[in-house]
């Protein structure tokens, strides 16, 4: 009898169905893995196994019973543990006083400890259950997720990401708990979408895309190649880019550039080397977590780098130059966070304009000399300019930015820099979390302003997207970039190995054990 | 049963021009209630410490006198506060203005012309900014808490004025009391009405001050920077603005202006310079600032709310018999209600009685 079995389930979020009719079971003692993209709906499904989703649809069965399960702590109690891939731990406790916030009911600390150290013993987990957690790592702050789990006695672990925080060899030990816990008969639910790890730890996979199953099998008797088709699907996009045109002038020249991760979960760049000409847009592809957003500040400038030449616009050396500079050289850029950082929710769409643009405006949009006044009228006009180009459908004239509906907002940001004519043109995630309309205004955008004669970077997690907008196409893996390929000779395959780190053929994760954790 | 607070989508707009309100009418109830507690009748003590002292012309000029430091130093803080950086040592910067500014006619008894009363103000100024500088060259540099590297600063500032007035400034001629010479007529902030009362200046300068903060704060960049900066300090970077640069913008001008307050107040109301300078408008400045909802022309009103309390204090020890220090108590009631109000801004309160289900948020 399977130890979980789930029919149909599903889960509608307005008009998107993030699960769509997942059937899957996990017998006793095996490790299964749940492989597929961001936004495949892997965290979907394991929040309402979780009970912190109610489905929509469908059943789950718990050793041949029906059962719902109606929050964590009637998940715990049926017997399914869960470790998130954030952690939700404090700083300032001991690691016996974390483990006794989450427990259900009244234990004393000296107990705990005491089973905490037992387990942490049992399971090869080394953790000391009165060290303060403010001075542990990353690896070891897992591990009092994992033994507060284990506390429960699950017959069930989730595990989300786990190796998305750990150096390689904090995942190697990680990986012969799961053996242990394997051994003692617990099933384990993986979280993944790195293939060399599902295809040495895992006895099933089950993969998702787009909501859907895509594929059950034996990952061991599975290719890289194979999983990775069904990971992101094989279907082909259709391409609106006319991607004729001879590229034109370099634009941006990035050349050995290096940066340090500057938090604990920050990821390092490795030496990026990346050619952009006028006419074409670029598209990074990779999994969230690679280091997206710390190539985004320093392309932009937010982040500085202390050597100049290692990034280039338009021939000029400008990898010590701050946003502002590169602004006036007649880059944009757009980030991926759209509240708090892209625009300011608080204010209305004309200040989120000025944020922008006061620097490379600064002849319409300011006046007074050294006063610096705001110039309301034509800041008023750019405004109804960009949102009459754009399609930005508000309630009022100037409503404040966070206000407006993601899709109109992303619509009015990329407006506020296309605006611009920009030459150069980085833009994160262009359309993460965008309906599809505002979503193929955006795509389309980037394209004509390629066309006329810039250069785009659009780094995206998208890969229909990748493929429909971009001339060549990178990916980002831990903090390193593949060389750029044509499109027409790119395949989805091709970059899902990427994407899980193998290039030619060899995993590049277990081979570079310093792995972006130098805190 | 339990109360629950529900974050609002967008803030409340009728709770953010009520919520002063509130706080004011919870603090004169919990009054009501302390004056019960001491076994006075609390309608009349309400009567004596809050309105009595507005029936009188004499009294309307001591409310100014109190309310010009308050108003001054709150619009400093204002768009300190607006900015993210919280500047707690605003009493120091007073007394080092205050110190600063008398140097020239204490130092200088001769140099007494036109110009005398203008390098007071603007040597008031400086050795204000002066003494804000220092959190906010710790703060950038080392990273240092400018909550409290500012308020510490206040003790040092108080001990240092303490030590002058006894010391090396005090007047020869005066009978071994700490205090420094009386300063001239030229050294003086002129009276307003000097018939009526005696309200000096300061006043008019604090109302200038609130009315250029506001202008700047709305209709510059360099206020656009300030409100940026202080909402998110991401799009700001992403805006290209200096977070360091505005540290010491933001202290440069609230202890610049609580500098210009200082020596307002020793060239106006006191006319020397003494031991203290101060019944505490620095500190009470904070409160000025949050019941005026950080808002400059708003800081206006609140000083005058807030220099009531001075009164009423003396009041209450004239007539009711208890001691003045009910005024601070007035204050700290006020300011704890008016940010406990401010709550109602950005949550719902729900009262909640059935058992709630344990919420568990995972990230996707």
């Amino acid at each position: 009898m399977p130890l979980l079995e789930i029919r149909g389930l599903t889960k509608v979020f307005g008009s998107l169905r993030a699960c769509d009719g997942i059937d899957l079971t996990i017998a006793p003692g095996e490790i299964h893995a749940l492989l597929g993209e961001n936004g495949a709906g892997k965290s979907t499904l394991v929040k309402m196994l979780f009970g912190v989703l109610e489905p929509t649809a469908g059943t789950i069965d718990w050793k041949g019973q029906p059962v719902r399960i109606g929050s964590p702590r009637e998940a715990r109690a049926t017997g399914i543990g869960m470790v998130f891939q954030h952690f939700s731990l404090f700083e300032a406790l001991t690691v016996a006083e974390n483990i006794a916030l989450a427990l259900d009911g009244n234990v004393a600390i000296d107990r705990i400890a005491e089973e905490a150290r037992r387990l942490s013993d049992q399971y090869g987990l080394p953790l000391d259950p009165h060290a303060h957690v403010a001075d542990l790592s990353v690896g070891e702050r897992q591990r009092i997720e994992i033994v507060r789990t284990l506390l429960q006695n699950p017959e069930l672990i989730i595990l989300d990401e786990p190796t998305s925080v750990l150096t390689p060899q904090e995942a190697d030990k990680l990986f012969e708990t799961l053996e242990k816990l394997r051994g003692e008969g617990r099933s384990v639910l993986y979280i993944s979408h790195r293939l060399e790890e599902v295809q040495r730890i895992c006895d099933r996979a089950t993969v998702l895309r787009h909501g859907k199953v895509t594929g059950a099998c034996n990952p061991r008797a599975e290719t890289p190649s194979s999983l990775a088709r069904m990971m992101v699907g094989s279907e082909v996009a259709s391409v609106s880019y006319g991607g004729a045109q001879a590229p034109g002038e370099v634009l941006v020249e990035v050349r050995k550039l290096n940066a340090p991760a500057r938090t604990p979960f920050a990821v390092a760049l490795r030496d990026i080397d990346l050619t952009v000409r006028a006419g074409e847009v670029i598209a990074i592809a990779g999994v969230a977590g690679n280091g997206q957003s710390e190539l985004f500040d320093v392309l932009s400038g937010e982040v500085p780098v202390s050597d100049a030449e290692s990034v280039r616009i338009a021939g000029v050396a400008a990898g010590s130059k701050g946003i502002t500079a590169r602004r006036l050289m007649g880059c944009s850029f757009v980030p991926e966070e759209r509240h708090g950082h892209a625009a300011v929710p608080d204010m209305n769409l004309s200040g989120n304009l000025v944020l922008s643009r006061y620097a490379s405006d600064r002849k319409t949009f300011l006046s007074g000399g050294w006063l610096d006044l705001i110039n309301m009228g034509p800041v008023a006009a750019a405004t109804k300019r960009i949102s009459a180009a754009m399609d930005v459908r508000k309630s009022q004239e100037d409503p404040p930015a966070g206000s407006l509906s993601g899709g109109n907002l992303q619509k009015f940001i990329v407006g506020r820099e296309l605006d611009r004519q920009p030459r150069v043109m980085v833009v994160n995630q262009p359309t993460w979390g965008v309906d599809a309309g505002a979503a193929s205004r955006i795509r389309q955008a980037l394209v004509d302003l390629a066309k006329s004669g810039s250069a785009v970077i659009v780094i995206s997690q998208d890969l229909d997207e990748v493929f429909e907008i971009s001339s060549r196409i990178c990916v980002i893996n831990e903090g390193r970039l593949s060389a750029p390929e044509p499109v027409a000779s790119m395949t989805r395959e091709r970059i899902g190995l990427l994407m899980g780190g193998f290039h030619d053929g060899t995993a590049r994760g277990s081979a570079m054990p310093e792995a972006s954790h130098a805190h | 049963m339990r109360i629950e607070l529900q974050k609002r989508p967008v803030p409340s707009k009728l709770f953010a021009v009520l919520s002063p309100f509130i706080a004011l009418g919870l603090t004169l109830v919990a009054g009501a209630i302390l004056f019960m507690a001491l076994g006075k009748n609390p309608f009349d003590a309400l009567y004596s410490f809050f309105i009595e002292p507005l029936t009188e012309v004499w009294s309307l000029h001591e409310l100014t006198i109190k309310a010009a430091p308050l108003i001054l130093i709150a619009v400093g803080l204002s768009v300190c506060y607006r900015s993210n950086n919280w500047n707690i040592g605003a009493e120091g910067q007073f007394i080092m203005g205050g110190i600063v500014g008398s140097l020239v006619p204490i130092l200088m008894p001769d140099f007494q012309n036109w110009l005398t009363l203008p390098l007071m103000l603007v040597l008031g100024m400086a050795g204000g900014a002066a003494w804000g500088v220092i959190p906010a060259f710790l703060k950038t540099r080392f990273n240092t808490n400018e909550i409290l590297v500012s308020l510490m600063l206040v003790y040092t500032a108080q001990l240092f004025l303490d030590w002058l007035a006894r010391g090396v400034l005090r007047d020869p001629n005066g009978n071994n009391f700490p205090g420094s010479i009386r300063l001239t007529e030229a050294a003086r902030l002129p009276e307003i009405m000097p018939s009526a009362g005696s309200a000096h200046y300061g006043i008019l300068l604090a109302v200038i001050a609130a009315f250029a903060a506001w202008f700047m704060l709305r209709y510059t960049l360099n206020g656009f920077e300030v409100r940026v900066l202080g909402a998110n300090p991401r799009a700001g970077r992403f805006a290209g603005f200096s977070q360091s640069r505005m540290v010491y913008f933001a202290f440069l001008l609230s202890g610049g202006l609580a500098g210009l307050a200082g020596i307002c107040e020793v060239s106006g109301a006191i006319g020397q310079l003494r031991e203290t300078i101060s019944p505490g408008y620095g500190f009470t400045a904070i409160i000025v600032a949050f019941l005026g909802r950080l808002n400059p022309l708003g800081a206006i009103a609140a000083g005058f709310m807030l220099a009531l309390t001075y009164l009423g204090g003396e009041a209450a020890q004239m007539t009711l018999g208890i001691s003045d220090k009910v005024g601070r108590v007035f204050q700290g009631l006020l300011l704890f209600f008016v940010l406990g109000c401010d709550t109602l801004i950005h949550y719902q309160v729900r009262l909640v009685w059935r058992k709630a289900i344990a919420a568990v948020g995972g990230q996707a």
